[in-house]
């Protein structure tokens, strides 16, 4: 008899306890942070493209606390080793992947075929799946809004614009950096220089200064380093940043403005969407209604009258009663584009491989 | 814009780039002159920027960011020297080592050296001066040939360093040592040439160059620190060494040749002529020319017996007691 008490005693402890351990560890399943996890092409450090990206993942982990736990792999290749990244990720238990560059496309989409469980965000691609978004911004509208200031400071009417590669990107942001120019100085001419290469400090800089030689007194840049913008500067010239804020970075107000990136207000949503069972693939072209683009604050030295008209374009780009490729387009050579009253595709922009009107250089 | 100012402004920019480029491919000449090959450049110049940009930042002192940026690349060379002359270690794999430890290390450190306002990070940060550009008067007037009188101190300290560096490698009897070790360190050996000190004071010398061309870009042509931002200098350095026939008084020739490519391609685009020729043409052009060198020195090497040879022994261990 007594024995039999004592043995239900333990059963009755050994089950409680059994049970508290397993109260214990539900608790803590249901308050794990989800891990997320984020693939950077180069290191946050650069001051350029993954340091902006960078700045999202900051916001997001700002945003939500201990709700998520965040895994950074930088300077990952653009290669298979990248699948094997993913992979590592998901061993880590990863139920969100965001990679950064254009040429983990494929990858990413052979891992998300393996792995249905997980979301995939790929940013700066096309290809999609059920379980893979793809995502990019409008950055081309804030390039017309720069182009606006750098037209109406412009002496000579000669800027330059030091470009990486002939991307339909790049290629999309020239031109509508052009029109901007243009619509506030008609005359003015956007000469490009093409270095073929996304991040080189000196060839950067060898291409602005090529420009400078050439008589251009504001220098813009689609590339990942502040130099091109130093040389202008050091000349006594204007610069447009791209990015981050080069003139909060570099600390002179020659710097007329920077069209920037705001990647966590993207992924932001996309998290709070997989923590809530509601994430959706899509393939995402954000833009100024969601912030995901914005320009830099304006430098002092530019006047307030055209302050106030960028203003007043952004505000048309808001409202969707205006966009830059609206209207009538020429290219570089003369040939009709585009008839007057037409709106452009987004096929035709992603596509776009032709310098509109007043643009000097070429796309080949 | 006419003619002479447009080749006047080439060649600013040409001896602008090829500065760095020369101080390492001297370099790399010293060393391949003993028989070393230092495939390490590449790291052993990020380096060197590094040192160079760290200490001109911390104290404002361009001298001494310069003698810095020497002391890391001599630092790097010497281990280099170690692996393959006491070590005997086979030369390709330790340089390659070499370049992937120094960029790693450069990489790593820039994110770690900055000050704590911007989160320890080099990048983005100025310099108090920058190595600037020294105009002689009168001089530096003359059309065309007046960029080579509004140079900075850096590209006239090659004006010396090159005629002397050719002085002495064929006109000095140390001269003679270094191009015998580099030969036949047999012969040298039997002479009562220590070869393996010859060969550790030029591959040191070597990297002190290498380093000092690093600084060259941190301190004077970009001033800034940028991760990676030797972009493969390191291995052009290499190329610009055949190209030279490992004289150091040709160094010049290669550098000038690709430093003016490098800069013609942008200023034909900034001109507006780059319908002419492809900016990826351009781009490659360099290389290509290399490329049609090497095989142009091979044929002449041919019928004349080896005048533009590479040292024989280069890429070789030795040691005494070697048959």
């Amino acid at each position: 008899m007594k024995k039999s008490i004592v043995l239900l005693l333990i059963v009755l402890l050994a089950s409680s306890f059994a049970f508290a351990q397993g109260t214990k560890e539900d608790a803590t399943m249901a308050n794990a942070p989800m891990k997320v996890g984020v693939i950077y092409v180069s290191s946050p450090g650069d001051f350029g493209y993954s340091y902006m990206h960078d700045q999202g993942t900051k916001a997001m982990e700002a945003y939500f606390g201990d709700k998520i736990e965040v895994i950074r792999m930088e300077n990952i290749p653009e290669n298979d080793s990248s699948e094997r990244v993913m992979e590592n990720l998901i061993d880590e238990g990863c139920k969100i992947i965001f990679a950064n560059s254009y040429n983990y496309m494929q990858y990413m989409l052979n891992v998300a075929e393996r792995y249905p469980d997980v979301y995939f965000e790929h940013c700066s691609g096309y290809l999609s799946n059920d379980n893979m978004s793809n995502y990019f911004g409008r950055m081309y509208q804030m390039r017309y809004l720069s182009g606006m200031i750098a037209g109406a400071m412009s002496a000579s009417g000669k800027i330059g614009y030091v470009g990486a590669y002939n991307t339909p990107e790049v290629v999309r942001g020239i031109n509508a950096f052009t029109l901007g120019a243009r619509s506030v100085n008609p005359n003015a001419t956007v000469t490009v220089v093409w270095t073929n290469t996304w991040f080189d400090p000196t060839l950067e800089r060898q291409s602005a200064v090529a420009l400078l030689d050439q008589g251009c007194d504001v220098i813009a840049q689609h590339q990942d380093t502040t130099e091109p913008a130093k040389a202008a500067l050091e000349r006594g010239k204007y610069a447009i940043g791209y990015n981050a804020d080069f003139r909060a970075i570099i600390g002179d107000d020659r710097v007329l403005v920077s069209p920037m990136w705001n990647w966590g207000n993207y992924m932001i949503p996309e998290v709070q969407a997989a923590l809530d069972g509601t994430w959706k693939s899509q393939s995402y072209w954000g833009g100024l209604d969601d912030d995901m683009i914005h320009l830099s604050p304006i430098s002092p030295l530019v006047p307030q009258a055209m302050v106030d008209k960028v203003m007043a374009k952004q505000d048309e780009i808001k409202n969707d009663t205006w966009d830059v490729f609206w209207g009538a387009l020429k290219d570089n050579t003369g040939a009709v584009r585009q008839q007057a009253g037409q709106k452009m595709s987004d096929g035709d922009m992603l596509t776009m491989d032709w310098f509109v009107e007043g643009v000097i250089g070429s796309v080949k | 814009m006419n003619m002479v100012d447009f080749i006047t402004k080439l060649l600013a920019a040409t001896l602008a780039m090829g500065t760095s480029l020369t101080y390492a491919t001297l370099g790399e000449v010293y060393t391949q002159k003993t028989g070393i090959l230092n495939l390490g450049m590449e790291g052993i110049m990020l380096m060197g920027a590094l040192a160079g940009f760290t200490t001109a930042f911390n104290t404002g002192n361009l001298f001494l960011a310069m003698l810095m940026a020497m002391f890391v690349g001599g630092l790097f060379s010497l281990l280099h020297a170690f692996l393959c002359i006491t070590m005997r270690a086979n030369q390709v794999p330790a340089g390659l080592a070499i370049t992937i430890f120094g960029t790693g290390l450069a990489n790593f450190l820039g994110e770690r050296l900055g000050p704590a306002s911007n989160n320890f990070n080099l990048t983005g940060m100025n310099l108090p001066s920058t190595f600037s550009n020294i105009a002689i008067p009168g001089l530096s007037n003359i059309p065309i040939f007046g960029a080579l009188f509004n140079v900075s101190i850096l590209t006239y300290g090659l004006y010396i360093l090159i005629p002397f560096s050719w002085f002495f490698m064929y006109r000095t009897k140390h001269g003679m040592v270094v191009r015998a070790v580099g030969e036949s360190p047999k012969t040298a050996t039997a002479l009562g040439i220590s070869v393996s000190k010859i060969r550790y004071l030029y591959t040191t010398l070597g990297g002190v160059l290498a380093g000092l061309g690093g600084a060259c870009l941190s301190l004077s042509f970009t001033p800034s620190w940028n991760q990676g931002m030797t972009g493969g200098k390191g291995w052009i350095v290499i190329a610009l060494v055949i190209f030279s026939t490992w004289n150091p008084g040709r160094v010049v020739i290669g550098t000038l040749i690709f430093g003016g490519i490098t800069s013609l391609q942008f200023s034909l685009q900034a001109a507006g002529l780059k319908m002419v020729i492809p900016s990826q043409f351009l781009g490659f052009s360099p290389y290509l020319i290399t490329l049609i060198a090497l095989a142009g020195m091979t044929i002449i090497n041919q019928k004349k017996k080896g005048s533009f040879a590479s040292p024989a022994a280069l890429g070789t261990s030795f040691a005494i007691d070697d048959k």
